[in-house]
């Protein structure tokens, strides 16, 4: 192996596995720097995949022929589609996964991937050359060049850990931080802030008496998160559901000088829709209980792991706590809670690449921009590694706009925004979610992954013939059409004006009270399709009307994103832009109008003056 | 960034003329024209010396430091005597200050924008104020400028997303054991609907206020409109004379009448007639007819005759003219009034009764109402979504259209933000497995 790559990908999780992999499917040499090779593709905290948002990540990251997708369809064992009775649009699929499976998947990948090497080191430094990346030195390798770096340092960026009153450095139990690195970047002037976030204790799953508690069971029906992924292949298990009570909750009030979260040990920001159960506490203290997920870890182990209880409490007081709760009486803890403090770099200084500004070459991604979730991570690892391959390459980078994607509403989030606590994906962040659905992902973004050349041959295929059935489907049912008249007679039972004109069974769709089926009554030829495609058309129809507002409203949006605003257009020479803004649009150097209007304090008439002075420097060159 | 300055005042010459600076280099202007900076906020007497040191005049100097001011940046008003020569000549001296220029139209109000001085609803408010012709129009405007509009329309705004944020945790957080949907919030989007539409219905009537109430005086040819015009302008605008057909366009005067202002509408007379011109003077009578919110049907009490009224949601009124070369008695049930506007004969009574009818069509002061076209027309996009949201059964819909809905609000303020929205969410409930 040579000491030269395209690329270098620093770190072994989600974000860091995702961009090796993506980097190298984009024809570059890259090397996957890490620790140990056994802890690539490990889930630190929950074992879980998809969600709320999260799901549609997922599905982005796969119809980009990713891997999170597959791995978790290879490790999951329990399938659910949250939000099931609710509209397509804000269904998310998600499941357990045995840790073991899942990371074994994800290794399984990153060792066939053509292309692609792995180092087991330790990354000491950055080498930089004429201010841009050249590589990194490895303690014990040495200088390893290459003409792009991506750092997804995770927790590990001068992470420590805290429990109780207790505190030291690590990057996750057991493991060495990264404190050098944090110091190089500092020195670079690059802007870092400080995160935290917890995990709560992992408990003997022998010592939980079971019975009598609710249980939470798998869909029938199974949802994959992988267009390729036909069935599940592990055996389907419940969690089950308990309460934390007022006793416990006297516990932690009682303790709550001795949790590092209210002691004053800790100063970094922890997420507001993943809190402590001190914060719960504290803050929700007029509930009489709080839902705890009893989540099995694997199928061949113990290990349990309760979602909700994250905590920061010494050990002796999780164990006094813990055991007042129903079916957790006489539990042992095999691992205790923790929380987990560590730097972030402000990705308002980011490019939508992911490309650090400051160091042009050096990419980043994952909870280094200040994200949490293996979801968020894995999707700009995906992002961070095709434009560091593009970058090696001297190819156009590649940006998805928040209009065609979840994943460009985060990155655009990120970079236009910054973050004031982790930031986690929403349906609610995307203002075009009727249009951005899980069902679509494929059709979104898998187009542009053939464009990329980065999508496998059984995937086109699978793609290609998929888009073939539904436009077969969605031409037919474009073709054929009723009057009112004959809506009338074939008794459909939807109320629509009699007023001659005619309404394509594409159409007719759209009313809540048809389906496919129902129509194949009256053109038979819709019965031969398969349940997939009839089910895509069926949320295709649903939304149809909205779908072409919001293409509007995109049009709008993208035309915003069309304005360039020109490198040399100096924001200090505007006229009747406050100094407040100034500064902001001097840090963030928008691109475009859209960037700019995204910035927070952004005014109508400031966006009016800028536009004026971009039409007064055209007109004077 | 440059200073600018604007004669602030009124056409010259007037007895005081104000000229305005804002910038960054008010303070070397002062020091440079009056010697020395002034204390702030207080009226100093000095001496206006040019950059040669000649006398200019002798004024009135206010300073105004940053962000007190204005504008939020440093402002100065000089209160010089209102003549052209020395206004000119001070603007002369100003502009020759490299980083000095004039004002463009609105700029300081643009200023006053951005430093987040004024809203948008304040800055309409303000531009409103400066054209204020009556009593009623600058309380109006001061609404507008004050804040107050700003303050209801984000007060609603606050409400709606705290409905959206309940309906976006049933969808982003529906794995969550805190989170349950209440019937609540369909009770107070309901209310939202009925205080916005009142809203709505209030704005018609400033914008009487506003435009002025529309007042045309319609009738068959020759039946005396035009001398009722002239009558009510005090002079003679619309060629009277005997021949019919006389007034072929629609004429226009504005009249303040009981603290309103009034637009009246002289029109073609109504009949069937095979000239074009006439023809198309009596098309535009009937747009001033339908568009009007007082009609005056005017008839020749010798000799009257039925006119045809295109449909119209304006009051009508019946008024029998030429009272003094009636013969005899007349027939008091077939006009409401009956004068004359030549001799003057029930004039008073006339104007009594359009006095009373815009005292009934303008808002009652104090009543908070919607001040621009622009705003009206996002709160009734605002009241459509929220209508369309009201009959969704699907929640993901549902949320689209209240977005749509708070959206607008957020439009007449000028703020949108999704982290409102998270805000609540996270407030309201304990999210986190």
């Amino acid at each position: 192996m040579s000491n030269a790559f395209d690329v270098i990908v620093i770190g072994g999780g989600h974000a860091g596995c995702e961009a090796a992999s993506a980097a190298a499917r984009a024809g570059a040499s890259t090397a996957l720097v890490t620790y140990q090779f056994s802890t690539v593709g490990v889930m630190s905290c929950n074992p879980a995949i998809g969600g709320l948002g999260k799901g549609h990540l997922v599905r982005e990251i796969d119809a980009l022929d990713g891997l999170m997708g597959r791995a978790a369809d290879q490790g999951g064992i329990q399938f659910r589609l949250l939000n099931r009775r609710k509209g397509p649009a804000v269904r998310g699929p998600r499941t357990q996964v045995d840790r073991k499976l899942y990371q074994q998947a994800m290794q399984n990948f990153i060792t066939q991937q053509h292309g692609l090497y792995i180092i087991e080191d330790e990354v000491v430094d950055l080498i930089l050359e004429n201010g841009r990346i050249a590589g990194a030195v490895l303690s014990k390798r040495g200088d390893l060049r290459a003409v792009s770096v991506i750092l997804t340092t995770g927790t590990f960026l001068n992470g420590r850990i805290h429990m109780g009153n207790r505190s030291w450095h690590a990057g996750r139990i057991g493991e060495k931080n990264a404190q050098q690195l944090a110091k190089r970047l500092t020195c670079y002037g690059i802007r870092l802030g400080r995160l935290k976030t917890g995990t709560p204790p992992r408990l003997d799953g022998r010592t939980i008496d079971w019975e009598g508690l609710d249980l939470q069971k798998p869909d029938d029906e199974f949802v994959s998160f992988s267009l390729l992924t036909e069935k599940h292949e592990q055996t389907q298990i419940d969690c089950a559901i308990t309460r934390t009570n007022p006793e416990t909750h006297r516990i932690v009030r009682e303790n709550l000088e001795r949790s590092a979260m209210y002691s004053g040990a800790i100063k970094g920001i922890g997420p507001r829709y993943c809190p402590s159960l001190e914060d719960k506490i504290v803050k929700f203290g007029d509930r009489n209980g709080h839902q705890i997920f009893l989540e099995p870890e694997g199928l061949d182990n113990d290990i349990i792991y309760p979602n909700g209880i994250s905590t920061s409490l010494p050990e002796d007081i999780q164990s006094v706590f813990i055991r007042t709760i129903e079916g957790l009486h006489r539990v042992k803890i095999l691992q205790p809670g923790y929380a987990i403090e560590y730097d972030f770099v402000d990705p308002r200084q980011l490019e939508r690449t992911l490309e650090l500004r400051a160091i042009p070459g050096l990419y980043l991604a994952g909870q280094i921009n200040g994200t949490t979730g293996y979801e968020e991570a894995g999707a700009q690892g995906l992002i961070a590694g095709l434009n560091a391959a593009h970058m090696a390459g001297h190819l156009c980078p590649l940006i998805l706009q928040r209009t065609q994607s979840y994943i460009g509403v985060m990155i655009d989030d990120l970079v236009s925004r910054g973050v004031s606590e982790p930031y986690r994906m929403f349906t609610s962040r995307a203002e075009f979610r009727l249009s951005l659905r899980v069902d679509n992902a494929d059709q979104r973004l898998t187009p542009i992954g053939l464009k990329l050349g980065i999508i496998s041959h059984k995937r086109k295929a699978v793609f290609l013939q998929h888009c073939k059935k539904l436009e077969k489907i969605r031409n037919f049912v474009q073709s054929v059409s009723l009057t009112p008249n004959e809506v009338a007679l074939h008794n459909l039972k939807i109320k629509i004006s009699r007023d001659g004109v005619r309404r394509t069974a594409y159409d007719l769709l759209s009313y809540s009270e048809i389906n496919v089926m129902k129509l194949s009554e009256i053109w038979p030829e819709l019965k031969e399709y398969d349940l997939r495609t009839i089910e895509l058309l069926e949320i295709e129809t649903q939304y149809a009307t909205y779908v072409k507002r919001q293409a509007q409203d995109i049009v709008v949006l993208d035309r915003d994103e069309q304005r360039i605003i020109p490198r040399n257009l100096k924001f200090d020479d505007i006229a009747g832009l406050s100094n407040e803004l100034k500064s902001k649009l001097l840090q963030r150097m928008p691109r475009t109008i859209g960037e700019a209007r995204r910035i927070d304090g952004m005014t109508p008439a400031a966006l009016l003056a800028i536009i004026t002075h971009m039409q007064r420097l055209s007109r004077a060159i | 960034m440059d200073t600018i300055f604007a004669l602030s005042s009124g056409a010259l010459p007037s007895g005081v003329a104000v000229v305005r600076l804002s910038g960054p280099h008010v303070k070397k202007l002062l020091t440079q024209f009056v010697g020395s900076i002034p204390e702030p906020r207080y009226m100093n007497f000095c001496v206006l010396r040019s950059v040669k040191g000649e006398m200019i005049d002798q004024a009135l100097v206010v300073y105004f430091p940053a962000p007190k001011s204005f504008t939020g940046e440093d402002c100065a008003e000089f209160h010089l005597h209102g003549s052209k020569a020395v206004v000119a000549r001070f603007l002369e001296e100003l502009g020759m200050f490299p980083e000095c220029r004039l004002a463009e139209p609105g700029e300081f109000v643009r200023r006053a924008f951005t430093e987040g001085k004024l809203d948008l609803t304040a800055a309409e408010g303000l531009a409103d104020l400066i054209r204020a012709e009556t009593e009623s129009q600058r309380r109006l405007s001061l609404m507008g400028t004050s804040g107050a509009l700003a303050t209801l329309y984000r007060s609603w705004r606050k409400r709606l997303i705290r409905a959206r944020a309940l309906v976006e945790a049933n969808l982003d957080f529906s794995d969550e054991g805190d989170v349950v949907v209440t019937d609540k919030i369909w009770e107070d989007i309901t209310l939202l609907q009925k205080e916005i539409s009142q809203h709505i219905l209030a704005g018609k009537r400033a914008g009487i206020m506003r435009d002025g109430l529309k007042i045309v005086i319609a009738g068959a040819p020759n039946s005396g409109k035009s001398s009722i015009v002239n009558r009510l302008a005090g002079r003679d605008i619309a060629i009277v004379t005997e021949a019919a057909g006389t007034t072929r366009d629609a004429l226009e005067i504005r009249l303040i009448l009981g603290d309103l202002p009034v637009l009246v509408t002289d029109t073609a007379g109504l009949r069937d007639t095979e000239n074009h011109i006439e023809r198309m003077g009596i098309d535009i009578a009937v747009r001033c007819i339908q568009e009007a919110d007082l009609v005056l049907v005017i008839y020749d009490m010798q000799n009257p005759q039925i006119v045809d009224l295109p449909e119209t949601s304006a009051k009508i009124w019946h008024i029998g003219n030429k009272r003094d070369l009636a013969l005899g008695d007349t027939d008091t049930t077939r006009w409401i009034l009956q004068i004359s506007a030549k001799t003057g004969e029930g004039w008073d009574n006339f104007i009594e009764h359009i006095n009373t009818f815009c005292q009934e069509h303008i808002t009652i002061i104090g009543e908070m109402i919607p001040v621009r076209e622009r705003q009206v027309a996002l709160l009734k996009n605002s009241l459509i979504e929220l209508n369309i949201a009201f009959n969704k059964k699907d929640l993901e819909l549902c949320a689209e259209h209240l977005r749509h809905a708070s959206d607008c609000l957020g439009r007449i303020t000028g703020d949108i933000d999704i982290e409102d929205l998270l805000d609540v969410v996270f407030s309201e409930f304990c999210i986190g497995k």
